[in-house]
C-alpha cells in the first residue's frame, strides 16, 4: 500500500529536509525496530528514538503506567541501553532500513549532554538531535533543566558546541513552566536550531483499592488527547514569538486531523507518541490521514499553512467556519 | 491493516481488523471468538494478541492484551481469547456482539519451547492462566509427549478448562481454594505429589505471579525446567512502551530489566527472580548506582543477530522451538 501524496508534505528543520512531518515522539517507538513489523519506517519523516544516556539505566520500578481518561501516566525512568549499545546495535538499524533518524539524548549533568553530543558528532547517518531536557521521571526534579531558562541554555550550548556543526540541534520543552516562550527563547539563543513540545505534564494517580499512589515511581508524565490543547496553547506561544524557528509539536496526535491543528498553531514537524501504542501503525495512517485534510482543503503545500492560525482570516476574522469538530 | 515482515523478511505479525464470531459465557469468564486470518496462521502456543477496546472516539487508548486460547482454519482462521471483566475495557469487549469488529495486533511475543523428545510434560495454570495452555498441550501430544494438568483457581467457576483438561490429559488434578472443586487449596499444595505420580520431565506454567515464583521453587528442589507465561500489565504488546519490565537473569549472569511482551512472555523460571518483581534489583543492568565493570563490557558480545533474542532467557537446554 503505497502513499499516494496528492499534497506536498516536505518540510525542514533548519537545512534538513524531510519528505512529510510525521515523525514518531521519543520513547513511544524504541529505536523503530519494533515498528518495523507493523509498517516501513522509512517512510515517515523521522524516527525519533528513545532518549538514550551515556550508560546503561533500569529505570524505575513497575507499576509504570496507567491508564487515565483519553491518556496514561508513565513512570519508565528513562530505561534504556546506554550510547555504546545504541551505537553498536540500534543505530545501525535504523540506517539500514532507509529511515531518517533523529537521536533523543538525555543526561542527568550539562557534561553527560556534551559527551553524548560528542559520541554522535562522530556517528555518521544521524539526522538530527533532540536534547531531552525535560523528562518528568528522574529522581530529582532539579535535573528538569527545561524548568530553568538558564539550565537549559547551558545544556543546548555545550550540545551545540560539542556536536557536529551541520547536525541540527532540538531542544524538548516541558509544559510545566509558568512561561515557556521564555524557555523557548533561551534555548534558540543558545543555539537550538529547532524546538520540540510538549513533553509529558507531570501527574498522579492513586489506586483507589490499595488507597495508595498507583505508579511505583508516585508520579508519572501525563501523555494523550487528554493533553493536546495544552500542546496546541504552547506551540501557539511559541510560534507566535519566535516565528522563524521551526517546532516539532506533539501532545495527544492521534489523526491526521490533529496533526493539522498543530501544524496551524504553528508546528512545521509533528511527533506521534501514546497513538502509537493504540495504534502499532498510527504514524503511517496519520502521514495518509493529512495528506487527505491538506488536499480536501484545497492546500498544496504543508509549509504554507504552518502557523497559518495566526494570521487574521481574510473572510471571516478571527472565525473560520467548516472546521471540522 | 499492515503486513507485519520481521528482519528476515518472513512475517512476524499482523494488525487486523478482525469480525467477531462468538462471545460466550464460560463460568467466570468470556470467550470471544474473532475472525484474524493473518494472527490465526503464524500462531504459536504461548503468544498473545493486543485487543484495542472502547471503538473509535474512545477515552480508553491502551490495547487490552490476553493469551490465545485457540485457533481453528474455519473463515480463514478464528482465534480465541479467554477474559474476566475486571475494568470497563474488558467490560465493553464482554458486550460485543457477532459481526462487531475489533482491532487485534497479533500473535505477539515468543511462544513456548517445545522439547524435542518425547518427555512427560506438566502443565500447571491459575484460574484462566491455564488458556493458553491448551494449544500447547496440542502440539505437545503432536510430539509424542505425555501431558498432565494441574489446573486450580480461588473457586470452581473460576477454574477454566477442567472439562477439557480431564478429557485431553494423561492426568488432571483441580484444586479450588474453597474446595468447591477438586482438592482444597493450592496448585501448589499438591504439585509435589503431582510431579512424582507423572515423573514429570518438564514443567509449563501460566498464572498470577505468586504461582509462578511457588512453582519454580517446588520444580527447581527437583531440578525440574519451568517455562513459565506471565501476564504482566503491559500498555502496547509490542515492546515500545517499557511498562511490562520484569528482573530476569540472562544465560550471562546478568540481571535486566525485560519486556514480558516481546522478550517474554514465557521465560524460563529459575531467570526470574520472582522475589524481586516490582523492584529495580540493586545489581541489575543500568540500576541506580551501578557501574560499568571495568573488565567486562556492559553488555556481551552479541555473536547473534542484533535484536531482542540476542539477550532471551526463554530458551532452555534441551528445547527447540
Amino acid at each position: 500500500m503505497g502513499l499516494a501524496m496528492t499534497a506536498d508534505l516536505r518540510t525542514k528543520l533548519g537545512h534538513v529536509e524531510l519528505p512529510n512531518p510525521v515523525l514518531t515522539a521519543s520513547g513511544c517507538a524504541g529505536a523503530g525496530r519494533e515498528l518495523a513489523t507493523f509498517f516501513d519506517v522509512a517512510k515517515i519523516g523521522a524516527v525519533v528514538t528513545k532518549s538514550v544516556m551515556q550508560a546503561p539505566r533500569a529505570g524505575r520500578p513497575t507499576p509504570r503506567m496507567s491508564e487515565t481518561a483519553s491518556g496514561m501516566l508513565n513512570s519508565i525512568g528513562l530505561q534504556g541501553p546506554g550510547i555504546d549499545a545504541f551505537l553498536q546495535r540500534d543505530l545501525p538499524w535504523l540506517l539500514s532500513r532507509g529511515a531518517r533518524a533523529i537521536v533523543s539524548i538525555a543526561g542527568g549533568t550539562v557534561e553527560e549532554f556534551a559527551e553524548l553530543a560528542g559520541r554522535l558528532s562522530d556517528a555518521a547517518g544521524v539526522t538530527a538531535v533532540e536534547v531531552n531536557i525535560s523528562c518528568p521521571n528522574v529522581e530529582d526534579r532539579g535535573q528538569v533543566f527545561a524548568c530553568d531558562p538558564g539550565a537549559s541554555a547551558a545544556v543546548v550550548s555545550a550540545v551545540r558546541a560539542r556536536l557536529r556543526y551541520d547536525l541540527p540541534v532540538v531542544a524538548k520543552l516541558s509544559p510545566d513552566v509558568t512561561d515557556i516562550v521564555a524557555i523557548a527563547r533561551s534555548c534558540v539563543a543558545a543555539g537550538a536550531d529547532g524546538l520540540s513540545m510538549i513533553n509529558t505534564l507531570l501527574g498522579m494517580a492513586i489506586d483507589l483499592t490499595t488507597m495508595r499512589p498507583v505508579l511505583a515511581g508516585t508520579t508519572g508524565g501525563l501523555s494523550g488527547p487528554a493533553i493536546r490543547p495544552v500542546a496546541v496553547r504552547c506551540v501557539w506561544q511559541v510560534h507566535e514569538a519566535l516565528p522563524e524557528v521551526p517546532i516539532i509539536g506533539m501532545g495527544g496526535v492521534m489523526t491526521g486531523r490533529d496533526a493539522l491543528e498543530l501544524i496551524l498553531a504553528g508546528a512545521s514537524m509533528v511527533a506521534v507518541g501514546t497513538a502509537i501504542f493504540n495504534d502499532p501503525s498510527a504514524c503511517v495512517r496519520i502521514v495518509r490521514e493529512l495528506d487527505e485534510e491538506l488536499a480536501s482543503r484545497g492546500i498544496e503545500r504543508l509549509m504554507d499553512v504552518v502557523g497559518l492560525a495566526h494570521e487574521p482570516h481574510p473572510a471571516l476574522g478571527r472565525r473560520l467556519s467548516g472546521s471540522g469538530l | 491493516m499492515s503486513d507485519a515482515r520481521n528482519e528476515a523478511g518472513s512475517p512476524a505479525h499482523v494488525q487486523v481488523r478482525g469480525t467477531v464470531l462468538t462471545v460466550r459465557r464460560v463460568d467466570a469468564y468470556y470467550a470471544m471468538t474473532v475472525v484474524a486470518p493473518g494472527v490465526a496462521a503464524r500462531f504459536r502456543p504461548g503468544q498473545f494478541v493486543a485487543v484495542a477496546v472502547g471503538g473509535p472516539e474512545t477515552s480508553m487508548l491502551l490495547r487490552r492484551v490476553f493469551s490465545i486460547h485457540d485457533v481453528r482454519p474455519d473463515h480463514g482462521g478464528t482465534v480465541e481469547f479467554i477474559f474476566a471483566t475486571v475494568g470497563p475495557g474488558t467490560r465493553w469487549l464482554a458486550e460485543r456482539r457477532t459481526r462487531d469488529v475489533l482491532d487485534i495486533a497479533g500473535p505477539l511475543g515468543r511462544p513456548f519451547p517445545l522439547p524435542r523428545d518425547p518427555v512427560n510434560c506438566l502443565l500447571v495454570g491459575g484460574g484462566y492462566g491455564s488458556a493458553p495452555l491448551f494449544p500447547l498441550a496440542t502440539r505437545l501430544r503432536g510430539r509424542s509427549c505425555t501431558v498432565d494438568f494441574l489446573i486450580g483457581a480461588a473457586s470452581a467457576d473460576r477454574v477454566f478448562g477442567a472439562m477439557t483438561a480431564r478429557r485431553t490429559g494423561r492426568t488432571a488434578t483441580v484444586t479450588t481454594e474453597d474446595g468447591s472443586l477438586g482438592g482444597r487449596g493450592l496448585v501448589t499444595d499438591v504439585l509435589s505429589q503431582v510431579i512424582h505420580e507423572g515423573r514429570t520431565d518438564v514443567i509449563y506454567a501460566c498464572g498470577p505471579m505468586g504461582m509462578l515464583r511457588q512453582v519454580t521453587a517446588v520444580a527447581s528442589r527437583y531440578d525440574i525446567p519451568v517455562q513459565a507465561l506471565v501476564e504482566e500489565s503491559m500498555a502496547c504488546g509490542i515492546g515500545v512502551c517499557m511498562t511490562c519490565v520484569l528482573p530476569v537473569v540472562g544465560d550471562d549472569g546478568v540481571t535486566r530489566m525485560v519486556r514480558s511482551c516481546v522478550d517474554g512472555p514465557v521465560f524460563r523460571g529459575e531467570q526470574v527472580r520472582w522475589n524481586d518483581i516490582g523492584t529495580i534489583p540493586f545489581d541489575a543492568l543500568g540500576a541506580p548506582g551501578w557501574k560499568p565493570r571495568p573488565q567486562a563490557k556492559p553488555r556481551p558480545a552479541v555473536s547473534r543477530p542484533a535484536g531482542p533474542s540476542s539477550r532471551t532467557p526463554a530458551d532452555g537446554a534441551g528445547h527447540d522451538r
